[in-house]
Formats: C-alpha cells, sequence, structure tokens
C-alpha cells in the first residue's frame, strides 16, 4: 500500500471525489463520469469489435457494471483504467458470442513479423492527410487500422490514441510491459507502412 | 550502431524515454541513415494522424440516448 500513501492529499485525481459521491449515491455524480469518457469507451469497443451496435451496447454495459462494482473499485488504480478494463473484457465477451465456439483473446493472430523490418522507405509528402477530404482520410484510416491484428491494434489504441501509460495498458490488458513493448513497436511499424501506400510522395510523373 | 539497433529503439525514441547518452547515438545514426530518418519522421506523423483524427465518432443522439438508459438503470439499482 506503499504507492497510495506516496500520492499526497492535494495530488489525489478529480475522479476520486465523482467516484465517491457515486459511491454514495450521487448519480449526477456518475453521469459526469460517463459524460466524460463515454467516446473513448465507444472507441476502443469499435476498435474490438469492429461493429457499431456492439460498441454502443459496450457503453452501456461497461457503465452499468462499472456504477455496480464501485463499491469493489481500489484506490490504487486510476477510475479511467479500470472502466476501460471492464469495457475490454465486455467486448472480447462480445466477440466470442459472436464467432461462436472460437476463443478471443487479445493474444489472438499475433503469430506475424510483418512491420519488424520497415520495407517501403518511400518519404511522405510534407502533410501527406490534406490530399484527401475529410470523409476519405476516415475512410483510409478506418481500413489501414482495422487490417492490424487485434493483439497490436488494441495496444495502439490504448497506448497511442487514449494515452494510456506502458504500465496502465499492461495493467489494462492483463500482458506483461516487455509485451506491450514489442507489440506497440510492431503495430506503430505496420501502420506506418500501411498508410505509405496512401500518404508517399509521388515521384515525378506518378499519378 | 545498425539500422536494426536503431528500430529496436524507436519507440524509447518517439516516447522521449532514453538516456542522453543513447539518444546522442540514435542522433548519429540518424544523420547517416536516410532509412532511419524516413521511417522515425513517418512513425511519428502515423502516430500523429491517429491521435488527431477521430475514426470513430459516438453521434450527440446517440451519446444523449445511451446516458439516458444508463442513467434511468442506475437510479432504479441494477
Ligand atoms: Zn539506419
Amino acid at each position: 500500500m506503499a504507492t497510495i500513501q506516496q500520492i499526497g492529499e492535494n495530488e489525489q485525481h478529480p475522479d476520486v471525489a465523482l467516484v465517491n459521491s457515486a459511491r454514495a449515491g450521487d448519480v449526477q455524480a456518475f453521469e459526469t463520469l460517463v459524460n466524460k469518457y463515454d467516446r473513448q469507451i465507444f472507441r476502443i469497443a469499435q476498435h474490438i469489435t469492429q461493429n457499431r451496435e456492439d460498441a454502443q451496447d459496450i457503453v452501456q454495459d461497461a457503465f452499468l457494471k462499472a456504477y455496480e462494482k464501485l463499491d469493489q473499485f481500489q484506490g490504487n488504480s486510476k477510475f479511467y483504467t479500470w472502466l476501460v478494463r471492464i469495457a475490454v473484457n465486455e467486448s472480447l465477451m462480445r466477440l466470442r458470442k459472436r464467432r461462436t465456439g472460437k476463443m478471443v483473446s487479445i493474444d489472438d493472430d499475433i503469430e506475424t513479423e510483418e512491420g519488424s523490418v520497415p520495407r517501403d522507405l518511400a518519404d511522405w509528402s510534407p502533410n501527406p492527410e490534406q490530399n484527401y477530404s475529410q470523409a476519405e482520410l476516415a475512410e483510409i484510416l478506418r481500413k489501414t487500422i482495422q487490417g492490424l491484428p487485434q493483439g497490436f491494434r488494441i495496444v495502439f489504441v490504448l497506448r497511442d490514441v487514449d494515452g494510456l501509460s506502458t504500465e496502465e495498458t499492461a495493467e489494462t490488458l492483463g500482458l506483461s510491459v516487455p509485451a506491450v513493448k514489442s507489440r506497440l513497436l510492431r503495430a506503430r511499424l505496420q501502420l506506418r507502412e500501411r498508410l505509405s501506400r496512401y500518404f508517399r510522395k509521388k515521384k515525378a510523373g506518378e499519378k | 550502431m545498425t539500422c536494426t539497433e536503431f528500430i529496436a529503439l524507436l519507440d524509447e525514441l518517439i516516447d522521449d524515454s532514453l538516456p542522453a547518452e543513447t539518444r546522442a547515438q540514435l542522433q548519429e545514426h540518424l544523420s547517416g541513415c536516410e532509412h532511419c530518418e524516413v521511417t522515425l519522421s513517418t512513425t511519428r506523423k502515423t502516430i500523429e494522424i491517429y491521435r488527431s483524427h477521430e475514426v470513430y465518432d459516438l453521434p450527440d443522439t446517440i451519446r444523449k440516448r445511451l446516458h439516458d438508459a444508463i442513467i434511468a438503470r442506475c437510479k432504479h439499482g441494477c
């Protein structure tokens, strides 16, 4: 419990007060937490399930489960990391239901060496995203990240898009820190490689 | 330093979590290696693009519906 004692009274995360109020029956305090994190939870769920309806259901289920279990929430991790962990588990459960009989975990599909050695080494245009409309760009980004193995995708989303630390990502996914690191590197390199197709500088005369 | 050694430390370089000495070695490799330079800059750009563009937007109407459903169930004890 040494870690808890090190956190001074003044450095307490603002969520702690909200969680305490919600625990005492203040639904509005819980609503504030829903407002604060629903978009992120939706994004994570959608990245895992690749299905809009499922992701919406997961937002609802994850927050309800968190509300039910508030008493079990220990102050030694952030509320958000705890919530993400619930959402990841709910998402994997949904996937399992969809692919009946097939076990689904974040360890799926990672037996690939693709991306560990960069191949397409053409440089990109200075602001490559400006060559596409917002809609086109969104489609490119979606398609590209969807092509990543599940276990890489979720690490990239938590770590780089959501901004969790390596340790928090490891804790949330039940992975070791070295496993998170190696997946993150490969996820970043694979995404880069795949995006190169769209963003690389065109040679003179190329369309 | 070889390119493979450089790539192995790419994440730490991007996340700025390297000791000054290692950092200097990487910089030295970068100044003479266009491949790694491109890999670094485009990987940085990849992260930046994903960070600044929402791939899965949650429309306000759906948000509201989800909130109402969540709060209603919380109030009635779920
Ligand atoms: Zn190199």
